[in-house]
């Protein structure tokens, strides 16, 4: 009977930490993050020698301070005498206005210019080449400035709708104004708010009506419950093809879901339409989108809208032919081989390249610099660091924001993508 | 016989008709018109539409484009030529502020006698890029990619000669470390060698080398500040610089990133995410306003160098991510084949996987390249001159002061020529790479 023991163990030198790779990488990774330890020492021993010479600090309480200046875009109540971290939150939220607006209607364009360039009409897919092209090869600032200038010179003036026989009328029954100063559109005031709001008329022989607050969100909420309603019904509808073959008809329960409700909402609140009216040299009254915003969201979503035709594109064509090929076998319409067959499997080859073009949309929101838009670049990254001399803190919250913001496009839309992609093993 | 059969058989025709034409409804332009304009009510309403669109744009944009003046001193010759001409009612272009500041339009403010240098390092990075571009040209010319960018710079900057040549010596310094201490010590030293060396160098001894070669022969070429950049030139500087800078950091990251050590792994994400995270314009703003707080007070640097160190460090974040995809499109066979055949790391990388992902690479690492170009339109909003910058620097002249649109088109125009080959480069390029990898 012997004794197991173990091999003497040799005495660690230290040259294994160079030639053994068991410790090599833990020797590498030291050294790695002692000199990047050593960078950041650097830096961050700069700066407070840069602030040090400059008798500054490092501090956020420029942010409680008052503001002293107008910013003409908003969506929340906001004046001059409000504090720079309101200003802020106002440039944020006009900064996710032109990006949430950009992305739907750069998704509509680019879907609609993807399909038409594919399309076997020559003059159609022709000029949607051009379109593509054309807007993918020459830079966005160039655009963003081109289309501003076309939205102020080329349309007419406030003053040009004045006199008895004004040289620009408005549009859709005296209800839309598209001015070079922005476009007016009506808007929905309530008599019975519950926001509490003063009720005003606006004019002689206007019903005296309060803007919403929380009347808003008493509407969305019900159209909300109705959208979860619909779902409802069609999941039942699902199930009773499953099971009996035969689709039950439900498109007026839908309908009338999606309307009735919201309709009662608002007769009881009292919604009327107010609509813009001129008044002295300008139109009061209704939705006011200045023409920066406009011409900022156009430029956005049709320079986004052309690299999303291209992603489109290039997402139906890898759907392969015999796909279109066997289910015109099976007898499909082509409509529904479309939105069944096709779109189902290019749409896992178009969202990861459509999430980065969502991305840029938002980050190329910061040429708002370019046409005077109030966004967060130039309240927080503009005005409040050229008024407080903050560079560092405000620079800092800047970028902050704008990589919280990609961080979560990304994450929300990975959480998609996985949700669609192919199930392998 | 014959008589006989021909008549029993009357109804058999014997004689053959001559062809005649398919109905010329099938055939030639007609048959094109009809399956590709109107094929059905739906595609001949889309047919007419696009039709009048397309007809109502030239309409309009057409005699102002073609009937353009080319051939005046300022705005209000142009209007008096087109009042003598056509008649004060007449809208034409004013071409003629392309053919009286061309120059600045591409050159910025660089002083007019010495435009061949501009030129000349353009020619000479073009030669330095061929031989990396298309794999006919021959390898000799690669000496030339060695030298291309300080020659460049020389060229663009003037001033001594000697600066460029001591930085230079630098990697010459490392490069010829490198040898022999691999062979005498070992390979690790070698590297350590090839990296420490140079920067001992450039640190202690490059200032007192240029100045004693500077005193010894002062020879060169008249110095050009960076203020004086401007125009196509300066987004051109600014564009190839960052993009020749950024490939090595880019590669770098991307290795960093696919590595399987947790720190350079992580460092390596989080520069990238921020990098791409945070918008150019953000970044430019930072090189303008804070880099001056993160380096060593006193110092202080040109911005135009600000804006290229700043846009090389963007950059080298997307080229990281087109270089990883790369990476990841290899078969991980590569990777385990270069394993088995017992291949350190560097060598492995080196020798098998990086000159695969590189060519599988190119066509992305192109389009980055289209991005970045156009992007350094954005360079405007902290000060320097670029095409647009130089636009509202023409129109501020009282020569032209109110003149637009021209100026717009032309960049465009230029722009539009310079990414649009790029990109049928880089189609080329993925079409090739398909074929050679099926």
């Amino acid at each position: 009977m012997s004794v197991m023991t173990d091999p003497p163990k040799p005495a660690f030198r230290l040259s294994q930490l160079i030639y053994d790779t068991r410790y090599r990488s833990i020797t590498i990774q030291a050294v790695a993050l002692a000199l990047i330890m050593a960078g950041i020492w650097w830096l961050v021993n700069n700066t407070i020698s840069n602030l040090n010479a400059l008798g500054k600090d490092f501090n956020f309480g420029f942010l409680g301070s008052a503001a002293g200046y107008d910013i003409n875009q908003m969506l929340i109540d906001y004046d001059n005498q409000d504090t720079h971290g309101r200003a802020a939150l106002v440039g944020i939220l006009n900064t996710l206005l032109v990006a949430f607006m950009g992305c739907l209607t750069a998704l509509v364009i680019g879907v609609l210019a993807g399909v038409a360039r594919l399309s076997q009409n020559w003059v159609v897919s022709k000029l949607m080449a051009v379109y593509v092209e054309g807007f993918r090869n020459i830079p966005l600032l160039l655009w963003i400035i081109l289309i501003h200038a076309v939205v102020t010179e080329a349309l007419p003036q406030p003053k040009d709708f004045r006199g008895a026989e004004p040289e620009a009328s408005m549009m859709l029954g005296d209800s839309v104004a598209l001015t070079g100063r922005g476009f007016y559109f009506p808007r929905l005031g309530f008599t019975n708010s519950l926001s509490g709001n003063e009720l005003v008329a606006a004019r002689e022989g206007y019903t005296a009506v309060a803007s919403g607050g929380i009347d808003w969100f008493v509407i969305l909420g019900v159209l909300a419950l109705s959208l979860v309603a619909i779902k409802v019904i069609r999941n039942r509808a699902s199930q009773v093809q499953e099971t009996t073959g035969v689709r039950p008809t439900t498109w007026y329960t839908q309908l009338g879901i999606l309307i009735v409700p919201v309709g009662l909402v608002l007769i009881v609140l009292g919604a009327t339409i107010v609509t813009p009216f001129l008044k002295g040299f300008n139109f009061t009254e209704g939705t006011f989108l200045r023409s920066s915003l406009i011409s900022l969201w156009l430029a956005l979503s049709l320079y986004t809208g052309a690299f999303i035709a291209e992603t489109v594109r290039a997402g139906i064509l890898s759907v392969s032919q015999g796909q279109s090929e066997a289910s015109a076998a099976l007898g499909m319409q082509p409509g529904r081989t479309m939105s069944l067959v096709i779109l189902p499997q290019a749409m896992r080859v178009i969202i990861p390249p459509l999430i980065s073009q969502f991305l840029n949309l938002t980050k190329n929101s910061s040429l708002a610099i370019a046409v005077g838009y109030m966004d967060v670049r130039a309240t927080l990254g503009g005005i409040t660091i050229s008024q407080t001399g903050r560079e560092l803190e405000g620079m800092l919250l800047l970028g902050l924001f704008y990589l919280i913001l990609s961080l979560l496009i990304s994450g929300g839309m990975n959480i998609y993508n996985n949700s669609t992609k192919l199930k392998e093993r | 016989m014959t008589d006989t059969t021909t008549q029993t058989v009357s109804y058999v025709r014997d004689k053959m008709l001559p062809e005649t034409a398919p109905p010329s409804s099938q055939v030639g332009a007609v048959r094109w018109v009809r399956e590709n304009l109107f094929s059905s009510v739906t595609n001949a309403i889309l047919t007419l539409i696009s039709i009048y669109l397309v007809y109502w744009v030239i309409s309009h944009v057409g005699p102002w484009l073609v009937g353009g003046i080319w051939d005046a001193g300022s705005l209000s010759e142009c209007r008096e030529i087109r009042n003598a001409t056509l008649g004060p009612d007449a809208s034409v272009a004013c071409w003629a502020v392309l053919s009286d500041r061309w120059h600045q339009l591409l050159f910025g403010y660089y002083p007019s006698e010495l435009y061949w240098r501009p030129i000349l390092a353009l020619i000479i990075f073009l030669v330095g890029l061929s031989p990396i571009l298309y794999q006919s040209v021959p390898r000799k010319v690669m000496i030339v990619t060695a030298i291309a960018p300080f020659l460049c710079f020389w060229l663009l900057w003037g001033g001594s000669i000697w600066l460029p040549i001591s930085i230079a010596l630098g990697f010459a310094v490392g490069y010829f470390a490198y040898a022999p201490v691999t062979k005498n010590i070992s390979s690790l030293a070698g590297i350590i060698a090839a990296i420490v060396l140079p920067l001992i160098y450039w640190v202690f001894l490059s200032g007192p080398v240029y100045g004693v070669l500077d005193s010894v022969a002062p020879i060169g070429i008249e110095f050009v500040a960076s203020r004086a950049f401007g125009g196509f030139m300066l987004s051109v500087v600014i564009g190839l610089s960052a993009i020749v800078l950024s490939l090595p950091l880019g590669i770098l990251l991307a290795l960093g990133r696919q590595s399987d050590l947790f720190i350079i792994k992580t460092s390596s994400v989080v520069f990238i995410e921020v990098i791409r995270g945070v918008p150019l314009i953000v970044w430019l703003f930072t090189a303008q306003l804070l880099l001056n707080y993160f380096l060593p007070p006193g110092t202080d640097f040109d911005l135009t160098l600000r804006v290229i160190i700043m846009v090389t460090l963007f950059a080298s974040a997307y080229i990281a991510e087109v270089v990883r995809g790369g990476l990841a499109a290899l078969p991980k066979g590569q990777y385990e084949g270069a394993d088995s055949l017992g291949l350190s790391y560097w060598q492995s990388m080196q020798l098998i996987v990086l000159p695969q992902a590189l060519k599988i690479s190119i066509p992305g690492i192109v389009n980055t390249f289209i991005g970045l170009f156009k992007d350094t339109t954005l360079v405007v909003f902290i000060g320097l001159f670029d095409p647009l910058g130089i636009a509202s620097a023409v129109r501020a002249s009282t020569d032209w002061n109110g003149i637009y649109w021209e100026l717009f088109i032309f960049i465009g125009a230029m722009f539009f020529i310079f990414c649009f080959s790029m990109g049928r480069y880089s189609l080329y390029l993925e079409n090739k790479l398909q074929r050679e990898n099926r």
